[in-house]
């Protein structure tokens, strides 16, 4: 049996090679199987049943979605979540990529600098959660004081109902920013040197290097980091569930802390089920949106 | 090229001292610009630090006094003496190592046979279990742990967590095989080794940065998860952070107390992300891997 580098990649040996391997990736793909995928489909099941825990699951086909298209509190817990991600996606882009473009010169102590730039995002979010709760207080926190310091006056932030949710866009950028900057980082380090030096030469200036040459270059590198973040936004639950429950009233009561509620406060196991088949699709649904866009950006 | 090059040097030398004062203009702005973009992050920790190491009293006060005077470390004795929070830590040890260590057993393997038969399709099902939200892996958990009568045991939160740490390890390794040269397995299996010894003694050892990072960062992420413990865990099986949240911000409203055990939550991960700082913007920067 001859093992040149051609044999790794004639068909029959292929097959062979997969069947070798079998034993390497069961293991996983059980476990994959019980905790991830057996989950989805017992999700999509209990859908479609009045089940409450305690009692016994009747089953009633699509009653809880018709439920919830005609709930006001859920539809406007979906608007929420549009409005909270719509902010904690675009917010984190731009700051994302400035901290980038300033992390990916060479200067002293980069390495320590952008190490505590990204501690934010490996931070136990219930910590940060807890300290930005005091930080907000609307008395002795913090952030009115560093307020008055610059002469605006002071904020309700998470106690007013229409300040709620920008102020928990601020700790979800504080907190997620870094990993924009790591993945558009990842980006500009794989850019060619080439088109700056021929453009340097024909006198462009900063400016126009970073508008007609970066950008365009890192574009797939930024819609990569707009999926994961939007993703990320939609199901964002600990800070929010933490800082306010919801509150005040239900002012930031996003999809993910209604479902929560129906879950585990009201043990309506049958409703939460179809609130979370929904929150699949619409997460699904914005991913797919966001790369379709990027294979028709590719080709113009 | 002498000609050319004494009047470049006289035209450079005579508006030199302009450009030294534009060139360091330029830098102060650049150094500026960095202070500028870590100072929320450095801000807030220094924040947590200082409301950890300052009595009630200046903890309360408006304005606010930012440098502990003189710095007290009775929020952190409270904390321990009042509370379980040694058996909280131990909890979270348990969990969070128990989920990594089986996700390792399992992953690292995974990721190898994915790398070498290309079965790339396996990685999509992961970014899809990513794009899950983890409260829908919870209720149907939840009522299978009710039947098998598991709800409250640490038992129930090592499975739930293998949810996160499953995925990145098997993301990362596959990665990571990927990048490994192929020639050492190829002598080996000339040798006559199998697929399993050339597995064990050429592929495994090479891998070990790849193992480190994809160690560290589901360990992180499972550290870090809230939910599924806020949800499955009873009284004596609480995680650190569902017994931050839930203990004490029940029993004790004071602010320093608070910050001490938010600190006491996030100093381990504070301190691994900063000493492999490198390692985790390399591993995050391919798979762009977030728990939970």
């Amino acid at each position: 049996m001859s093992c040149n580098a051609a044999s790794w990649s004639r068909p029959g040996v292929v097959a062979l090679r997969r069947r070798r391997y079998f034993y390497f990736i069961l293991p996983a793909l059980l476990v994959v199987f019980a905790v991830i995928i057996f989950p989805w489909f017992f999700t999509v099941w209990m859908s479609a049943f009045d089940w409450k825990i305690g009692s016994t699951p009747q089953f009633i086909g699509w009653d809880n979605y018709k439920g919830l298209l005609t709930n006001q509190r859920f539809l406007e817990s979906v608007a929420r979540t549009f409005y909270f991600t719509a902010l904690a996606v675009i917010v984190p882009l731009i700051i994302g990529t400035i901290a980038a473009l300033i992390f990916h010169r060479q200067f002293p102590f980069r390495g320590i600098l952008r190490g505590v730039f990204i501690m934010p995002m490996m931070a136990t979010p219930v910590a940060v959660a807890l300290v930005w709760t005091m930080m907000f207080h609307p008395q002795q926190g913090v952030l009115n004081y560093l307020l008055s310091l610059v002469g605006i006056p002071k904020s309700l932030w998470v106690y007013s109902p229409q300040l709620v949710i920008p102020s928990l866009v601020l700790v979800e950028v504080w907190h997620w920013t870094p990993l924009v900057m790591l993945i558009v980082l990842g980006g500009l380090a794989s850019l060619p040197t080439e088109p700056y030096e021929s453009a340097k030469l024909d006198g462009a200036s900063e400016w126009q290097l970073f508008r007609y040459i970066t950008l365009p270059l890192v574009a797939p590198f930024l819609l990569v980091a707009a999926v994961i973040r939007t993703i990320d936004a939609l199901k964002t639950f600990d800070t929010i569930y933490v800082i306010t429950s919801g509150g005040p009233g239900t002012a930031s009561e996003t999809i993910n802390l209604y479902l929560y509620l129906q879950a585990f406060a009201f043990y309506n196991i049958g409703n939460a089920s179809a609130v979370v088949v929904i929150f699949f699709i619409i997460v699904l649904a914005l991913a797919l949106v966001l790369l379709h866009v990027r294979e028709k950006t590719k080709w113009t | 090229m002498d000609v050319t090059a004494t009047p470049a040097v006289q035209l450079r030398a005579q508006p030199s001292s302009r450009l030294w004062i534009r060139d360091w203009l330029k830098r102060l702005g650049f150094w500026f610009s960095v202070a500028v973009i870590i100072s929320p992050a450095v801000f807030v920790f220094l924040w947590m630090l200082s409301l950890s190491l300052k009595n009630e009293i200046d903890n309360l006060a408006y304005p606010p006094v930012f440098i502990p005077n003189p710095p007290t470390f009775a929020n952190f004795l409270q904390v321990f003496e009042q509370n379980s929070i040694g058996r909280y830590l131990w909890n979270s040890i348990v969990v969070s190592g128990g989920a990594t260590l089986i996700a390792l057993l399992i992953g690292v393997p995974a990721g190898y046979g994915i790398a070498r038969t290309g079965a790339h399709r396996l990685t999509v099902l992961i970014l899809i279990a990513r794009m899950t939200p983890a409260l829908s892996y919870l209720i149907p958990l939840y009522a299978v742990f009710q039947l098998l009568r598991l709800n409250n045991t640490l038992t129930a939160l090592v499975i739930t967590h293998l949810v996160i740490t499953v995925p990145i390890i098997v993301y990362i390794m596959a990665g990571y095989f990927e990048t490994l040269p192929r020639e050492l397995e190829e002598a080996a299996e000339i040798d006559g080794a199998g697929v399993w010894t050339t597995f064990r003694y050429v592929a495994l050892p090479l891998a070990r940065p790849g193992i480190v990072v994809g160690v560290i960062l589901a360990f992180i992420f499972s550290w870090n998860n809230f939910v599924f413990g806020a949800v499955l865990s009873g009284r004596e099986t609480r995680t650190l952070p569902v017994a931050v949240y839930n203990v004490l911000t029940f029993e004790q409203l004071a602010w320093g107390p608070l910050a001490a055990a938010a600190i006491i939550v996030t100093l381990p991960v504070l301190l691994l992300t900063i000493i492999i700082q490198k390692e985790i913007v390399v591993g995050l920067t391919h798979g762009g891997v977030k728990g939970g």
